[in-house]
């Protein structure tokens, strides 16, 4: 067998995401792609997480309704996750805290024993686990030391304990490949917006993208990258466009609530023309809604967020390689074009965990920073054919350069003339229109499993792994429009060529998608929903297009 | 004198008699002395919000971002923030930065991010025509509070020596002189300037008479004595008569934001091989 499925489960405060990441680090040291699903309600201690690594030959980013391995270090995972357990699946546990059929280790008493503390019960599990599965302990013995910065050798004395205390019932064979670096996708969005040349990130914290705000603040100890946390998300935005007008290439990053404040500065980015790129990660709304889980419910919101007509780049990548790519792309754009850039993503991607082959050599260089030199007769909204003007930052010698929030001259000087009004509204279209042959030239629409299928399913965003999955044990055809505006129609009616049935899979309820598609003369034969905040698993989507295309 | 004319060819709609066309003097004299003392003129930026006060990034001719309303201090820092050599100037409106946006001027005091702040202070909302502001006096009749308010004026002074502002001080459109002074002084000041420019609105609170009979010019006073600056500073509530203290009321010295930024960031600036690490150390 090349395919295995742990969860580990406990209460939070426990650490389930780091003791999931090191199981998902054994199975990279063995040569598996991994994908790490982790699952916690929004409190701090207390309620129940857990966390499903799927580890395979080839890359998945889906969780299946099965699992070969339990490790339950509460009494909850045992009693909650019943449904996914089969004949043949294992259950590890902690002994003092759950009852249950299985191999049994008493944490508690080998931490005190040790004299370690509590959190270290994780090790002690992990080390259980590697045995159970039939890990050898020097894998174990490097994954630890790479991947645990404090106290590495009294955690390997527990890991050791548990790994004593556990027996083989299993074995994971190496697959022989060497390991891939494993990233979330907000880490992937971080390293792309990077390399896209990112100077600056500003963000208020918010699920799911607060890890994005950490993972960029670490960068910033040793990259020269300015990373700050305002007041509220109008001041990021703000902030966000003060650092893009002196020209520092800039990224938010927020959920739905935050960039409902920042619609305003969004809108002023559509008119004074200063780039900014805002990662937008969805969840489970309206409103609070459920913070920690995931929803794909503001496509709409996305593409009319602010007042009066702008062009704008929306891009919804779907997993972390794509998300790498689209986000230094989404950079690139954003300051070629002037234009806000948002990276439409959601919970499951943005905390998921994936293996990535390093994207970024074959990402395209479609943006340099131009000569900046100053110009008395300057004119910061010049009138040009492609609607793009020239963009110079404070100081330029000689240069007066004024950005504006009101319709304004070419001089950035503010204006009710009728003439100027129409002519900027025009200049900004033609922009919007240079944006649209741009994108076109980027693979906006990926296309997967069977090429020439009759029946294709259509999505966006993170449910691409999923369906591409699916497809490949149905013998169907994937359409996943990447960019979602400018909409890239004519590639999106090629990648549809042929298809005969078209069904399209989203995480909310309206069929947003859907919705945007029909505005292009583009129906959708059958629709399939979810809107429980929980992604689809592979054999749930398994039944939903079946019972589609019946 | 500066080559460049500090005034653009945009057509003047200030109301005859209105307080800006003081300040935006009193802001070209700050400029010129600037450019004397050997600032370069590309250098220096205006960040205006929304409202009278705002046109005066269409009036000078110099670097500008016409913000929106309420939104020129996150803008303001940002600037700052990029390019620490820049010298930013804000102006803002009473209704702009007291109501609106008074969470970023609480924050930006708390920073001490090294910008100018000068506030027209007209007590009522002139563009859209005669409403209250926060600094509107108790019973203020506008458009809409046509009863009077039923809300008493808070005082921004005592909120910025509140916030941790290192640079607190008032001034006056009525006194020309003392406002260019405090300006310039503003600008050279090493943190957060701000000045709080009580400005006549011809047209909707023409308050001349009441400022030339209340205000008066500090003197004694040790503007690095704090409980002395918080005291001057209630001396007048924005709401009873009272004497006006105008003049710089408190002055520290404090680490500004960008200092604090430049001490706290990292040196590697090739991007790819932060990325390698990275992706190395996730491996």
């Amino acid at each position: 067998m090349e395919e295995f499925s742990i969860l580990i489960g406990g209460k939070a405060g426990d650490g389930i995401n780091s003791a999931g990441m090191m199981i998902a680090h054994l199975f990279n040291r063995l040569g598996y792609r991994i994908y790490m699903y982790f699952d916690y309600p929004s409190l701090i201690k207390g309620g129940h997480n857990y966390a499903i690594v799927r580890a395979s030959r080839e890359q998945t980013s889906a969780c299946r309704d099965r699992v070969d391995l339990i490790l339950a270090l509460n009494q909850e995972t045992v009693d909650l996750h019943r449904n996914l357990s089969r004949q043949g699946t294992t259950l590890l546990f902690d002994s003092s805290r759950v009852k249950a059929e299985g191999i049994g280790v008493n944490l508690p008493d080998i931490l005190k024993e040790e004299d370690a503390p509590p959190v270290m019960g994780n090790s002690c599990i992990i080390g259980a686990f590697a045995h159970a599965a039939g890990i050898e302990w020097p894998v174990l013995e490097n994954v630890f030391s790479r991947q645990i910065p404090k106290a590495l050798p009294l955690n390997l004395r527990i890991a050791r304990r548990g790994y004593d205390a556990a027996r083989e019932c299993c074995t994971i064979p190496a697959l022989g490949n060497p390991p891939l670096p494993v990233l979330s996708g907000n880490e992937a969005i971080g390293l792309g917006l990077l390399h896209g040349g990112l100077d600056a990130f500003v963000a208020y914290p918010m699920t799911p993208t607060s890890n994005l705000l950490h993972f960029m603040a670490e960068i910033a100890k040793s990259h020269d990258l300015v990373v700050f946390h305002p007041e509220n998300e109008i001041a990021v935005i703000m902030m966000a466009l003060g650092l893009g007008y002196a020209g520092k290439k800039t990224a938010v990053g927020t959920s739905g609530g935050g960039f409902c404040l920042m619609t305003e500065g969004l809108s002023l980015s559509g008119m004074n023309e200063v780039p900014v790129v805002v990662v937008m990660g969805q969840r489970a709304g309206p409103s609070t809604g459920m913070p920690t889980y995931t929803a794909q419910s503001d496509l709409h919101f996305v593409l009319h967020a602010g007042q009066g007509e702008f062009p704008r780049f929306v891009a919804a990548p779907g997993d972390a390689e794509q998300a790498f790519i689209w986000s230094s792309l989404a950079l690139q754009i954003s300051w070629k074009y002037q234009v806000p850039s948002l990276i439409l993503c959601d919970k499951t991607l943005c905390e998921g965990f994936f293996s990535v082959v390093d994207p970024s050599p074959g990402i395209p260089q479609i943006y340099q920073n131009p000569p900046h030199e100053g110009n008395p007769g300057y004119l910061r909204y010049s009138m040009t054919e492609d609607g793009v003007s020239e963009m110079l930052h404070p100081p330029a010698a000689d240069t007066v350069i004024k950005v504006n929030s009101y319709t304004h001259d070419e001089a950035g000087i503010s204006t009710e003339r009728a003439d100027m009004a129409a002519m900027m509204t025009e200049k900004r279209r033609r922009k919007g229109a240079s944006l649209a042959i741009g994108v076109d030239n980027l693979n906006p629409v990926a296309a997967g499993g069977v090429a020439d299928a009759d029946l294709a399913l259509l999505c966006w965003g993170s449910t691409v792994g999923v369906c591409r999955e699916l497809a490949a044990k149905m013998d169907l055809r994937v359409v996943q429009p990447i960019v979602l505006a400018p909409f890239p129609r004519d590639r999106v009616k090629a990648a549809l060529q042929g298809v005969k049935r078209l069904i399209a899979v989203e995480e909310n309820s309206d069929g947003q998608l859907a919705m945007l598609f029909a505005r292009f003369g583009i129906s959708i034969d059958q629709h399939i929903r979810k809107y429980d905040g929980r992604p689809f698993s592979y054999e749930e989507l398994e039944a939903r297009v079946r019972e589609a295309s019946a | 004198m500066t080559a460049r004319n500090l005034v653009t060819g945009a057509q003047n709609t200030w109301c005859p008699g209105c307080g800006n066309f003081v300040i935006q003097f009193a802001i070209k004299f700050a400029i010129e002395e600037l450019v004397r003392e050997g600032v370069e003129l590309d250098r220096i930026v205006l960040v205006t919000g929304i409202g009278c006060h705002a046109k005066m990034a269409d009036y000078l001719n110099i670097n500008s971002f016409y913000s929106i309303h309420g939104r020129t201090l996150p803008a303001a820092t940002a600037i700052k923030m990029a390019n620490p050599d820049l010298v930013v100037l804000v102006c803002a409106g009473d209704g702009d930065c007291y109501a609106e946006g008074l969470d970023h001027l609480v924050f930006t005091a708390k920073r001490n991010s090294d910008i100018t702040l000068i506030v027209h202070n007209n007590r009522v909302y002139g563009l859209t025509t005669g409403q209250y502001t926060p600094t509107s006096p108790l019973g203020f009749r506008g458009r809409s509070t046509p009863e009077g308010t039923i809300e008493g004026p808070f005082n921004p002074l005592r909120i910025m020596l509140s916030s941790g502002a290192t640079f607190v001080a008032r001034a006056c459109t009525r006194k020309k002189d003392l406002l260019r002074e405090v300006i310039l002084e503003g600008i050279h000041h090493r943190g957060f300037s701000f000045i709080d420019v009580l400005q006549v609105c011809a047209s909707y609170f023409n308050l001349s008479d009441f400022y030339d009979r209340s205000v008066y010019e500090i003197e004694d006073h040790d503007p690095g004595d704090y409980d002395a600056a918080y005291k001057k500073a209630g001396e007048w509530d924005y709401d009873q008569d009272a004497r006006i203290a105008l003049g710089v009321l408190y002055r520290a010295d404090r680490d500004t934001l960008e200092e604090r930024l430049a001490a706290h960031r990292g040196s590697e600036k090739e991007r790819h091989s932060t990325i390698r690490k990275i992706l190395e150390e996730r491996s």
